[in-house]
């Protein structure tokens, strides 16, 4: 459906609340005037309307591991979700160091033409942290973020010259705070459930030591850096004293590190083996708190879809991940309590703009603009279940429990590509 | 009781009613012919992800004196090597008709992941650092009896001395030994506990010098050889000089304290003394008993109770 209107919605946008119809026609939103009375009528009663979300941090999987997702269901997920935009993390097979490889995500992306589909780039070949990737080529062919996600980039060297050499090109890198020597066959947080259970601790320090390197090499360097999954109070804090030294950071939190704990893995249930791990609730709070005043700039997914049968190996073998794109705005207003405003900027406004599309994506909704829509409410119970989700993989940790708030309505392009929840296409 | 997955599980009468249990099949094992037809047509499969000879025998030896049927799959010569995953290889073998499945693995969490995947009990023979809750059965009854106490250790102090980050044992043993009373010293370097442990019911010491003439049981941990790789100890003769059983921390015991071991021991390293000159060892009083302490599991899963098994010698 190409041309309708969104009735009894409140529109959300930087400037405030405004109860009225959205009319959408030929991929933009546009005024409204007679004709449109006899346009197709999309309920929005006691919803909001914002932009559409740019979830910062997906694993489509494709290429690669199709069996777990391929760039189709992922991108049905996401609109699902209510993302319009979505960056795909570099590691696939091969890994999106090369241009041939973006281009064949990109373009897979729009032949979907479900979500746009950023694929972003690695820091380093093959994510092996020794070569640096050819940045300005990709840089040509449209890559802004550029990680090692699942890797942190461990050789300090390199991150310097990474962030001095793709500094000057106007990308950003993206960070995964690990070091890797402290976290060595680790499957969950390192804390007392850990020590109870018997299974190898991931410290929060293996983090926090990597964060601090590297907020020391932005100001060395005055590159800019974005934060990938935090996931420890003391990794909020350190990020909320560089932004207020002026350093030119940003940080996500997922939806699961705001309301997970580590002690779910006394069920030795693989579903809620993730990295970084769950922690504590202490550390929950405190990322709940970055959230709120601003520490945090961006709310993003981690979306990692895996097949059954790998999550159903013990858990030091079982590959760290979850699923999240189309639980995110329940996760994330159930655990805790955002205005609107505010849930549109951790989910749209700020990570549009982190991923350099704040040109078509994140934008107001007013006459004029694409319209890339997200229509949601804050109020309405869904239970997840796992069998009733559009991504490849069932590997949700929310299976069985009630989420306040849900995605009703998706516009990408103009198009209305979900309906009450349910993807038209 | 329909598995048993760790000591945490278990109320204290849980854990006394097996104890007690355990008395009997003594007795059974001390007769002349040492079976009874108590779990007549059953089957007990021993899965053994990770090899280990003499806790396999002991439960295979249990489940034979309760005339069970057993199986033995043997990971090192089976399809798990051509990559079958864990749960195809116990569907598999619950096709074949299980009746409880004894589980032994690398990885904390196995057994009670495989309990998704069968109607069959599951018994934990051991998961990475997690549990092994016969071996906390067994010590438990070798020291109780030993001291003649009935099921009550209270008043008394086991020290647990070594790796204790690293050991199932430990974990059974500490929740064990306190649901019996007892008092539980860790005698460990700070690498060699585990990260965060502010809420177990123990204490520590950081020298073995300084609690061995004080304690009741002197509970030694296997030293694995390659912990000094991961920096973990300097080197086995400083852990030796440290928290090793010299002769002369020997000569420092308590005169009825006993020394445990869960074996295979170290000589050399953790024990520097022949256990044969201690008059309080009861390492092979364990091994013994570790028979008898299978059979009284494998009963009480099996037969969904605790009543004595009837019946004379076959």
């Amino acid at each position: 459906m190409k041309s309708f209107v969104l009735r009894g919605g409140t529109i959300v946008n930087p400037d405030g609340n405004t109860e009225t119809d959205v009319v959408v026609r030929d991929g933009f939103v546009v005024a409204a005037d007679q004709s449109h009375g006899d346009l197709p009528v999309i309920d929005a009663t006691g919803c909001y309307i914002s932009s559409g979300f740019v979830d910062l941090h997906t694993h489509l999987r494709e290429p690669g591991k199709e069996e777990a997702e391929t760039i189709e269901t992922g991108s049905r997920a996401a609109a699902r979700g209510g993302y319009t935009a979505v960056v795909a993390m570099p590691n696939t097979d091969p890994a999106q160091d090369a241009v041939h490889v973006v281009d064949f995500v990109r373009s897979r992306g729009e032949r979907v033409g479900l979500c746009e589909v950023l694929p972003s780039g690695c820091i380093t070949i093959g994510r092996m942290g020794q070569q640096l990737v050819p940045f300005a080529a990709l840089a040509k062919a449209g890559v802004h973020l550029f990680t090692d996600d699942g890797n942190g980039v461990q050789d300090p060297l390199i991150m310097r010259r990474a962030l001095e050499y793709a500094g000057e090109l106007g990308v950003v890198l993206a960070q995964h705070c690990e070091v890797a020597r402290l976290t060595e066959g680790a499957v969950m947080h390192e804390g007392a459930c850990c020590s109870s259970l018997g299974l190898p601790g991931w410290p929060a320090l293996a983090e926090e030591l990597m964060l601090h390197r590297d907020i020391e090499l932005v100001r060395l360097t005055g590159a800019p850096m974005h934060f990938l999954h935090l996931s420890t109070a003391r990794s909020v804090e350190m990020v909320r004293q560089a932004k207020l030294e002026g350093l030119p950071i940003t940080a996500e939190v997922t939806p699961h590190h705001l309301s997970l704990v580590d002690e779910l893995l006394t069920s030795f249930d693989t579903v809620f083996k993730v990295n970084p791990p769950l922690r504590t609730r202490g550390d929950i709070e405190a990322l709940k708190g970055g959230v709120l005043d601003g520490t945090i700039d961006a709310v993003a997914t981690d979306h990692a879809p895996h097949s059954d049968h790998a999550k159903e190996q013990p858990l030091d073998a079982a590959p760290p991940g979850m699923l999240g794109l189309e639980t995110a705005l329940g996760v994330l207003n159930t655990s805790m309590t955002l205005s609107p405003r505010r849930i549109a900027e951790v989910l749209s406004w700020n990570p549009a703009r982190i991923a350099n599309v704040a040109d078509r994506q994140g934008r107001p909704v007013v006459v004029g603009e694409p319209a890339n829509l997200a229509v949601w409410d804050t109020t309405s119970a869904l239970v997840v279940s796992r069998d009733h989700l559009v991504s490849k993989s069932r590997n949700t940790p929310y299976d069985g429990m009630t989420l306040r708030g849900r995605v009703r309505h998706t516009v990408f392009r103009g198009e209305l590509v979900v309906k009450d929840g349910e993807a038209l296409k | 009781m329909k598995h048993l997955l760790s000591i945490e599980e278990l109320t204290t009468t849980q854990l006394t009613s097996l104890l007690d249990l355990t008395d009997h099949m003594v007795e059974i094992s001390g007769r002349p012919v040492p079976k009874v037809p108590a779990l007549r047509g059953r089957t007990v499969a021993s899965v053994f992800f990770e090899e280990s000879t003499r806790t396999r025998l002991s439960f295979e030896t249990a489940a034979k004196r309760l005339s069970a049927e057993t199986m033995t799959f043997n990971v090192g010569t089976s399809s798990v090597n051509k990559g079958e995953s864990l749960r195809d290889t116990i569907e598999t073998l619950a096709a074949m008709g299980v009746d409880a499945f004894v589980v032994r693995h690398k990885s904390s969490g196995v057994p009670r992941m495989i309990t998704e995947w069968t109607d069959a009990s599951v018994i934990n023979a051991g998961d990475g650092w997690h549990q092994h809750p016969t071996q906390a059965l067994l010590d438990c009854h070798t020291i109780t009896r030993s001291f003649g106490c009935g099921n009550d250790l209270s008043g008394r102090t086991v020290a647990i001395v070594g790796d204790v980050k690293h050991s199932r044992v430990a974990r059974s043993n500490i929740r064990a030994f306190t649901m019996l009373g007892a008092e539980v010293v860790l005698v460990a370097p700070r690498t060699l506990l585990p990260p965060e442990f502010i809420d177990w019911p123990v204490r520590t010491a950081d020298a073995l010098d300084d609690v061995v003439g004080d304690i009741d049981v002197l509970y030694l941990l296997r030293m694995q050889r390659e912990r000094m790789d991961a920096a973990l100890v300097p080197s086995l003769g400083e852990y030796s000089a440290r928290f090793g059983l010299t002769s002369q921390r020997a000569r420092q015991l308590k005169h009825d304290a006993l020394v445990l071991h869960p074996g295979p021991m170290n000589r050399g390293v953790e024990i520097l003394v022949d256990p044969a000159d201690l008059p309080g060892s009861r390492i092979l009083e364990q091994v013994r008993t570790g028979v008898s302490a299978r059979m009284s599991v494998l009963y009480t899963v099996l037969s969904g109770g605790s009543v004595p098994p009837t019946g004379g010698a076959e």
